[in-house]
């Protein structure tokens, strides 16, 4: 196994990390700004970066950087958001090819920091405002994005399912915020949070690909420098236990109910159990062989699909099915029976050892894609940690069945959303 | 074993026919965890009339067939094969297209049992009307699924659209109507008629052995008591150059409206290198018109008539193929007549400069750069190339041989009202 290098250097106001490798044709440079998720700033984050790649001092006209991203062999410069936890997270990825195998031997990785330097530090400012005609183009994107949720049906009742499940929290904010907030915005407005947050904002670099650690420092001190800072920290939030489960139906025209139920893990990664919370949720619904899909859909026939997931920095976990409107109390039976089963260690060692390999497959191919690998180590920014990726597969192969049943017993249902297009599920 | 290196790559391929007839494609990867591998059929939802193995008379089977076959070969009698790969420390899929229906797994260890499995399970069908049956309430789900869907709906509408007769009008996954009629009779009569080791392509791709893993396949294809089998008889009618509908607009539970402008391909009876030049020629100009670098997207950009949805695509295969253009939109109408105006004036001469279209090719030898990075995209996209007599290493060359004289010729040809559709989905009322 070839658990990849991470070399972490301090640099001036943010961290660097690289990563030498020659499995990829392109090399990747990914820019990561975090900051506590707030209702106030979740929506000036989320226009932010689509603000500073289609307007620069540079390239002003979003036509002119693009066509010098051709120019560099078709780089790819996209902007990114995520909530993590308590954060909201911005990225900027560039991928750009490595020259090494085109016939144009001119080098293309130092272009792809100027341009990221570019993008970051040098946006198309007069006095102490954005251009104006950016910010009302980019806010009516920004508009259409926020309510193409609606659009996407799976989509919508996930993030529904989270505003029910989190309400009061910051999770409950939508990663590309608040319609009733884009108003307000201003080409003034948006430029002093960008100050602020290139003042504030926990930033991290990260470069993989066939490249030298030398080179990359140099070029990241000589192009972007910023003052130090203490990354603020999002403060804790207390959940209670509900008492009840919160039950919540909506009705919509569709033809497919959606089906999402949210637990409370308790667990975050960097806690102790957090590896056996990863098995867990595989025994239970991670994958094809996993309880949810046997008995949902192979056993049941009422899904195509029925999975589980977990929100690793907010201590979630996530039931998602597609079912017929007329038979939620049926799937919604098999779902709590398979809880239970985990509750009461009825699994076998079969699905425990299974669950482990593929979950240890899962971690390898993940290191396959520059991308896959940046937000596995992203992971140690957020927590806090320094988890290593040899660590996680040695601790989640250990995991034993007790371990298993202790932690199924600290997850607590909390809230059951259904998207239904008919009175049946009532 | 044929042994085949692509210098600027710096990537190696491996060959071998087998004497069934089954084409064995290896790509070492180093330094990668994964190998991946696809083990694919050249069967996919269009061919529904053609004449099964043994008979002499051309039969129509139920639509979403080879979608439903793809599913239940996955079951064998004493359980279930995803079971057998996540033992194995492997995720496995599938997935059927117009033309092609695909198995494959990944995994970073035990690559060759693995690999076993993938052959022998795709080799021994196993169908029960039991089993059969159970699986209509999971597809039924699955169809209803993108029902609920509207950039699917939007998608297949302008399909429908285009084509009149030919059977890429069809779903994928057929209508739950239309999957009632299944059973494990048919089932046998298309994998029997299409799943014939030389109308199949297996392609591996990972850090592997290629000389042990060929031995491998063809130790286990040798094993296996194939017949000599026929050419395959498959039926198409006619097909009007012109789209079929000028306009269809349809009413779903959105919040934003949506439009897509759909060309009819020509040429569709291509393969090889011409058809790679005429597919990549399509790509360029579509780039050139509406890639993000584009006058012509800035101007729809800043009128308001697109965001970062807007996207552009050409397929094409034997028989069929068209382009399309479009996304989410506050003025679908407008938006259509648009890009329908911009694509009529690309007809006239002197739009593109050499300039322009160097930096199109540039941005493509960069984006096959990318692409290979992914062994799921070299495996696929290889096994599609292959099914055309293609090759997806020309893909470079052939970008770099195309000239601005190219690109007008096909603009001019290509181009034409009589061959526009428009498929628009709106809020309902």
């Amino acid at each position: 196994m070839n658990a990849s290098e991470e070399r972490m250097i301090e640099m001036q106001g943010y961290k660097l990390h690289v990563i030498e490798t020659n499995k990829y044709k392109t090399n990747t440079i990914v820019w990561r700004m975090k900051a506590p998720l707030t209702k106030e700033d979740v929506t000036k984050r989320a226009l932010l970066p689509q603000v500073l790649q289609s307007s620069s001092a540079k390239y002003p006209a979003t036509t002119k950087l693009r066509a010098h991203l051709d120019e560099l062999y078709g780089a790819t410069l996209f902007v990114d958001l995520a909530k993590k936890g308590e954060y909201h997270i911005i990225s900027f990825l560039i991928e750009i090819a490595n020259e090494k195998f085109l016939s144009d031997p001119a080098p293309l990785l130092k272009k792809g920091f100027e341009l990221l330097a570019e993008i970051l530090t040098k946006p198309n400012v007069s006095g102490s405002s954005f251009d104006k005609e950016t910010i009302e183009k980019e806010k009516r994107t920004l508009k259409q994005r926020i309510q193409s949720v609606y659009d996407d049906k799976m989509r919508y009742s996930n993030a529904r399912l989270i505003e029910e499940m989190c309400k009061g929290e910051p999770y409950a904010l939508q990663v590309n915020g608040d319609l009733e907030d884009v108003d307000a915005i201003t080409a003034e407005n948006l430029y002093d949070y960008y100050k602020k947050a290139f003042l504030e904002d926990e930033m991290d670099l990260y470069v993989v690909g066939d490249v030298k650690e030398e080179d990359v420092r140099k070029a990241a001190s000589e192009l972007l420098q910023f003052e130090n800072r203490t990354p603020k920290q999002a403060p804790e939030q207390e959940v209670q236990k509900r008492s009840e489960v919160n039950e919540v139906k909506e009705h919509q025209d569709v033809k497919q109910g959606k089906l999402n139920i949210g637990y409370r893990t308790n667990i975050k990664y960097g806690d102790p159990d957090y590896f056996t919370l990863q098995v867990f949720n595989g025994i239970f619904g991670g994958f094809s062989h996993s309880k949810l899909f046997i008995n949902v859909r192979e056993k049941a026939s009422l899904a195509y699909y029925a999975a589980s997931r977990l929100e690793s920095h907010k201590g979630l976990m996530m039931v998602m099915s597609g079912i017929d409107n007329k038979n939620y109390d049926q799937a919604v039976g098999i779902i709590h029976e398979q809880m239970e089963a985990m509750k009461k260690g009825d699994f076998t060692d079969e699905e425990l050892t299974q669950t482990k390999a593929v979950i240890r497959n899962q971690i390898l191919e993940t290191l396959d894609t520059s991308r896959g690998l940046l937000e596995i180590l992203y992971h140690n920014v957020v927590a806090q940690t320094d988890i290593k990726i040899d660590d996680w597969l040695t601790e989640m192969g250990k995991v034993t069945r007790d371990q298993i049943v202790q932690t199924a017993n600290k997850i607590d249902l909390d809230t059951i959303y259904f998207l239904t297009g008919s009175e049946a599920g009532e | 074993m044929e042994q085949i290196t692509f210098d600027q790559l710096k990537e190696e391929l491996f060959h071998e026919k087998m004497a069934n007839g089954l084409e064995v494609y290896i790509l070492p990867k180093k330094g990668f965890n994964k190998t991946y591998a696809t083990f694919t059929t050249k069967y996919g939802s269009v061919d529904n009339t053609f004449v099964p193995l043994g008979k002499n008379e051309f039969v129509k089977v139920p639509d979403g067939i080879a979608h439903f076959l793809e599913h239940k070969l996955f079951e064998k009698e004493d359980g279930d094969v995803f079971q057998q790969f996540s033992k194995q420390g492997a995720s496995a899929n599938a997935f059927t297209s117009f033309t092609r229906t695909a198995y494959l797994f990944s995994s970073t260890a035990d690559v060759e049992k693995n690999l076993e499995t993938l052959i022998d399970f795709v080799q021994s069908p196993y169908f029960s009307e039991k089993t059969v049956e159970k699986e209509k309430g999971i597809i039924g789900q699955e169809i209803t699924m993108y029902d609920d869907n509207p950039d699917w709906r939007l998608y297949f509408g302008l399909i429908q659209n285009l084509y009149q007769n030919h059977p890429v009008r069809i779903d994928i996954a057929g209508t739950i109507e239309s999957i009632s009629h299944i059973t494990k009779d048919w089932l046998y009569e298309c994998y029997n008629t299409f799943y014939h080791p030389s109308n199949m392509l297996l392609f591996i791709v990972g850090p592997v052995d290629p000389e042990k893993i060929m031995n491998q396949v063809r130790n286990n294809q040798a094993a296996k008591d194939y017949k000599d089998m026929p050419e395959i008889k498959r039926k198409f009618e006619d097909e009007p150059q012109a789209a079929a509908e000028k306009k269809q607009v349809m009413q779903m539970n959105v919040q934003t409206p949506k439009c897509l402008v759909g060309i009819k391909a020509l040429h569709v009876d291509q393969t090889g290198r011409e058809m790679l030049k005429n597919e990549l020629t399509m790509n360029v100009l579509l780039d050139l018109l509406f890639g993000k670098s584009s006058d012509y997207y800035y101007e729809l950009y800043n009128d308001g008539l697109v965001d970062d949805s807007f996207s552009y695509d050409y397929t094409q295969e034997q028989g069929f193929g068209f382009a399309m253009v479009g996304g989410d939109t506050n003025n679908p109408d407008q938006l259509s007549e648009r890009i329908q105006k911009i694509l009529i004036a690309a007809k006239s001469k002197g739009t593109f400069t050499d300039e322009q279209l160097e930096r199109a090719k540039k941005k493509k030898i960069g984006a096959f750069l990318r692409a290979i990075n992914s062994p799921e995209y070299i495996a696929n996209q290889f096994t599609r190339y292959a099914f055309n007599e293609m090759d997806l290493f020309d893909v470079v060359p052939t970008l770099e041989g195309i000239t601005i004289k190219d690109v007008e010729s096909l603009a001019e040809e290509v181009i034409a009202e009589e061959r526009f559709s428009v498929c628009q989905i709106v809020p309902k009322k």
